[in-house]
């Protein structure tokens, strides 16, 4: 019983994790219709952004193996991450739905720099192959040469795609394929209660995962941001028609659900100190499992989602077989889809005829 | 014009632009010998493919320095498979059709070269392995061999430790399913182990890549065993032995020549002490040989040199001793010499190449004291 | 041109090629050749599920890899009791019959592997579905990771070499030939209809989901070709190679193409295997290019590059 009960709780803790991944997938699905592929590796990004924090000489002397130095270390890894998702939603989504400008210029920079790097390495020839990228891709724009606005969601998802191969590849190229090992930034102690070892790790995890929640909640549901969120989700258009910045808050959608993902990321190496630039794919695609399993587009059956799946997960390589344990989040998401396509919590969009 | 037949003008047009645009391929250079290298220099085991090609370039650079071979310079195409065994073989199928290699080396892991080693074969390329340590390796065919020695041997040798040294009776498994090596190797214990009277209480698995080892951890502790042996690859056995401290699992680990990294030690810190693995050679054996070996390698590399390295050293050595043997690059003389090799003097020991084209060396067993890797003893075969 | 001189032709002309290809241009590019030719059978095989039927399937490497497994292990294990079998033929007939065998083995496999992941989930609209059939390919691939017979993790070695050149051409033109007759019959029709507008064509009375179901059993079923011809061909297996990344490439290989189009699929299969080769001259930036490529492409040409052109200008021929 107390070997039950020691893998609800590493079971609950996995589940937070995957309930954060999951409330992003579910944030921009709301907002765009769109299954954000790449979000695993703003998970991974933010992930990687904590570790170099957490390495920096300074932010080392400045608070130690602390509380405050793990909150500065999440803190500075969310913002880089919400960065991050609005780079990608302004020059990769946005451009397929409302008039963009340098969208050219910005991937041609990216394999300008490419060129540079291949050509010869060092920083120099980087900057340089980005300059002539990005020129090339004014001068493109312009003689004309504009993104083609289609309301295409298909060539959306091979978009998010593109720029989770991206993400992921070039992660292997700029942090080294290799895994890196998360220096410990809290003390971690072991307490005892009922019988059940509780890592104060798990307790940190569990804890900090509630917080963001709650305070997404209240961002979603009690300001006037979240109204306007919320409205983007139900319909685009009529939002746009209420004078609503669409684009703006689409923006910030997928800055906070980064921000959460990169949360994610972080709380995850304090259970698994291993990183690598892979590491958001399986976890990723478990995330968005969960995010339908509680009702894609619906808060709540995110976080549902996330704990069921995590405890789930844990049940079956505990009792069972841990090469079964990817098959777990499928079979539960195929049997979802198959039973109540809405989720636990959803009330999916009817389809007019 | 029906569909047909515009579908069959396609299809015609199609071949010429084909033969044209695959018919230009590099002329090769004939004043270099070419040799091909793979392995993982990148990938959760990277540190095998990184030492491994180090040791490699080490003996490359000894030899062009002084002369080359058949009067002509060595070059040397290292290809990254990532640890993924796929890749291993697309790469050594290009190194071999695409950038004509005369041998290849490679790999570590010896999932990966089961699945490259038939393309060689096929070809009639010979393939040294430095370090591939499992049976069915070699007898894949004439053209492979390897200068280490094999599983069934290791196996028997922590085997002997374990119930001779550290007076073990009753030891758990905890293999990687996902390494061809891990599961011989783990079979081997077991094999020898229980004719000595040993018993295994428990065989655990995990897949190599797996980041959490405590269900099976907590299922291992629960059955109380002397020691575990997990013959696996570094970046797993260091969380495990993280993850079994943290669970209170305190009696020994035990394992094999896949724990030498210097990576170990970050992964596994202080958890790993009062461990044990079998291994090639020991960096701090006082032997001349090994100490010149050692001393060039860190100060050319920075670091004190695996049992990866002094292989990868090794069988390029032998490549290039049997070159100058064969005076041939071409592919059967140079497969016989390799094979003929005797007595040759390696960082490694004495390396003989036997009739199963397998070394018959000695193995170390080390023991982890303080972050260090102390050799504990040697046991013959 | 007459149904039978092209078929004559076409094998004349395959046996030539195949006799002296791989002499001509090198083992290295003859491999290359050859993925081509499996690629094509799987993205013309998927573009009948996506883009004539426009059911959003991607699942297609698990089919792939169903039909892989089958033959692989049929062979591996059978060979010799079926050799003995049909021992009054001489040796490379045996090989040709074995293949056959193989190959109808994995297609059937492969289909009813289909049956069983498309009733259920061919309910499903548009992103569900798409969902729904990414978790049934990653579930098929997790379940052969099990499979110790077939080598699990460590993966599949010393399959019975018996594709080559011809055989995947062959097979690749058969797909071609079979894909693009059913789509200009009268259940191709139904399949567009289906794409069109799915409401409307069950007002009209036709019966959605058989043939939504045919689509995906045809399609699996060709997927299951494939990969039997890649298992006798490499002579390894791995699941690593059926990933959905893989079901990705075919996704994009048709999209980028031209979705819709047996041409465009076609050119996509083509292109995105030699690029994906081609760019190995990038070293760590091979697939870093490759997403750039590929974002460019959709951001500024998403119809593909056939896109709505056909060879064929029949009205919903597409």
């Amino acid at each position: 019983m107390a070997t039950f009960l020691q893998q609800i709780i590493n079971g609950i803790a996995q589940g937070s994790a995957y309930a954060l991944i999951a409330l992003g997938y579910t944030m921009v699905y709301g907002v765009l219709r769109l299954i954000n592929f790449a979000h695993s590796d703003v998970y991974m990004f933010g992930a990687f952004m904590g570790y170099y924090t957490a390495n920096n000489p300074w932010i080392k002397s400045t608070f130690g193996q602390s509380l405050t130095a793990a909150a500065v270390v999440m803190l500075i890894a969310m913002v880089l991450s919400a960065g991050l998702g609005i780079l990608i939603e302004r020059f990769a989504y946005r451009p397929n739905r409302s008039e963009t400008r340098f969208t050219l210029a910005f991937w041609l920079g990216i394999l300008g720099a490419a060129a540079g790097q291949l050509m010869s390495p060092g920083f120099f020839a980087l900057t340089l192959g980005a300059a002539i990228g990005i020129a090339i891709g004014v001068v493109g724009e312009i003689a004309g040469l504009r993104p083609v606005r289609q309301d295409s969601r298909l060539s959306l998802l091979i978009i998010a795609i593109g720029v989770s191969l991206f993400l992921e590849n070039g992660g292997q190229v700029a942090f080294g394929a290799d895994p890196k090992f998360f220096p410990e930034i809290i003390q971690t102690a072991q307490w005892n209660v009922v019988g059940l070892k509780v890592d104060s790790q798990q307790v940190i995890v569990l804890g900090v995962s509630i917080i963001l929640m709650v305070l997404l909640n209240l961002l979603v549901h009690y300001t006037r941001t979240g109204k306007a969120m919320r409205a983007v989700s139900y319909n685009l258009d009529a939002a746009k028609l209420m004078g609503i910045n669409t684009d703006r808050i689409i923006a910030l959608t997928f800055a906070v659900g980064s921000a959460l993902a990169a949360a994610g990321g972080i709380l995850v190496t304090l259970l698994y100190p291993k990183i690598e630039p892979l590491m958001g794919v399986m976890p990723g695609l478990k995330a968005f499992a969960a995010a339908v399993l509680g009702g894609i587009g619906n808060m709540t059956g995110a976080m549902l989602g996330g704990l069921i799946l995590g405890i789930a997960e844990v049940m079956a390589v505990g009792y069972g077989q841990s090469t079964y344990r990817d098959a777990i989040a499928f079979i539960i998401l195929v049997l979802i889809l198959l039973v109540k396509p809405d989720g636990i919590m959803g009330k999916g969009p009817t389809e007019k005829v | 014009m029906t569909h047909r037949t515009r579908w069959f003008v396609l299809f015609l047009l199609g071949i010429p632009a084909l033969l044209t645009l695959t018919s230009c391929s590099p002329k090769a250079d004939s004043s270099e010998i070419v040799i091909g290298e793979y392995g993982s220099l990148t990938g959760k085991d990277a540190t095998f493919g990184i030492s491994t090609q180090n040791g490699v370039a080490m003996a490359v650079d000894a030899v062009n320095k002084s002369g080359g071979l058949l009067g002509k310079k060595i070059r040397v195409i290292v290809e990254d498979d990532q640890g993924q065994s796929e890749q291993a073989l697309s790469v050594v199928t290009k190194l071999i059709t695409k950038d004509k290699v005369i041998a290849v080396l490679g790999e570590v892991a010896s999932t990966n070269t089961l699945t490259a080693a038939p393309v060689a074969q096929k070809s009639g390329i010979p393939m040294i392995s430095p370090s591939s340590t499992n049976v069915a390796v070699t007898p894949i065919g004439d053209y492979i061999s390897r200068v280490c020695f094999i599983d069934p041997f290791q196996g028997m040798v922590m085997a002997k430790f374990a119930a001779n040294t550290l007076k073990m009776k009753n030891v758990a498994i905890l293999r990687d399913l996902k390494s061809a090596y891990s599961v011989g190797l783990a079979d081997a214990f077991i094999e020898n182990f229980t004719k000595m009277g040993g018993t295994i209480v428990t065989d655990q698995s995990y897949s190599g890549g797996d980041p959490d080892f405590s269900a099976q951890l907590t299922s291992i502790k629960s059955k109380n065993p002397d020691g575990v042996f997990v013959p696996g690859y570094y970046s797993e056995v260091g969380l495990i032995a993280r993850q079994a401290k943290k669970l209170g699992l305190t009696v020994p680990l035990m394992g094999g020549d896949g724990w030498d990294s210097p990576k170990l030690q970050e992964i596994g810190g202080i958890a790993l002490n009062g461990s044990y693995f079998s291994n090639h050679y020991a960096a701090d054996d006082p032997n001349p040989v090994i100490q010149q070996f050692v001393t060039e390698y860190r100060k050319r590399f920075n670091q004190t040199p695996d049992g990866l390295a002094a292989l990868g050293y090794d069988a390029a050595n032998v490549l290039f001793d049997s070159i100058r043997r064969a005076n041939s690059t071409e592919g059967p003389k140079l497969r016989d010499a390799i094979n003929q090799t005797k007595d040759f003097q390696g960082v490694t020991g004495k390396i003989t190449i036997n009739k199963d084209r397998n070394a018959d060396k000695p193995a170390v067993v080390l023991e982890i004291k303080d972050g260090k890797f102390v050799y504990r003893e040697t046991i013959n075969p | 041109m007459k149904k039978g001189i092209f078929w004559i032709l076409a094998l004349a002309i395959l046996a030539l090629l195949q006799s002296g290809l791989q002499g001509y241009i090198g083992a290295y590019y003859y491999q290359i050749v050859i993925f081509v030719g499996i690629n094509i059978i799987l993205a013309v095989s998927l573009n009948l599920i996506n883009g004539t039927t426009g059911q959003f399937s991607i699942g297609h490497a698990g089919f792939y890899a169903v039909g892989a497994y089958t033959s692989a292990s049929l062979l591996y294990y059978g060979e010799p009791t079926f050799r003995g079998w049909i021992s009054f033929l001489p040796h490379s007939a045996q090989d040709v019959v074995l293949l056959l065998f193989g190959l109808l083995a994995a297609a059937l496999a492969a289909g009813f592997a289909g049956l069983l992941v498309g009733i259920p989930s061919l309910r499903l609209r548009g992103d569900y579905l798409a969902i729904v059939t990414l978790g049934f390919g990653e579930i098929i691939r997790v379940l052969i990771l099990n499979i110790n017979a077939v080598g699990a993790a460590r993966g599949f070695l010393g399959i019975p070499e018996f594709s080559n050149f011809f055989w995947v051409y062959l097979f690749a033109l058969i797909t071609v030939v079979v894909v693009h007759n059913l789509v200009n019959s009268s259940y191709g029709r139904a399949f567009i209809s289906i794409r069109d507008d799915e409401i409307a064509a069950e007002a009209m009375g036709i019966d959605t989901t058989r043939f939504k179901v045919m689509s995906f059993v045809i399609s699996s079923m060709f997927a299951g070709i494939a990969g039997g011809l890649f298992a006798h061909f490499t002579a390894f297996l791995s699941p690593n190679t059926f990933q959905f990344t893989t079901s990705f490439y075919l996704i994009i290989m048709i999209v980028v193409g031209g979705m819709g189009s047996i041409e465009g699929a076609i050119l996509g299969a083509i292109l995105i295997t030699v690029i994906l080769e081609a760019f190995r001259e990038f070293g760590a930036f091979r697939f870093v290019n490759f997403a750039v490529l590929l974002v460019l492409v959709m951001l500024f040409r998403p119809q593909g590059i056939v896109g709505s052109w056909s060879l064929f200008r029949k009205a919903g021929a597409r």
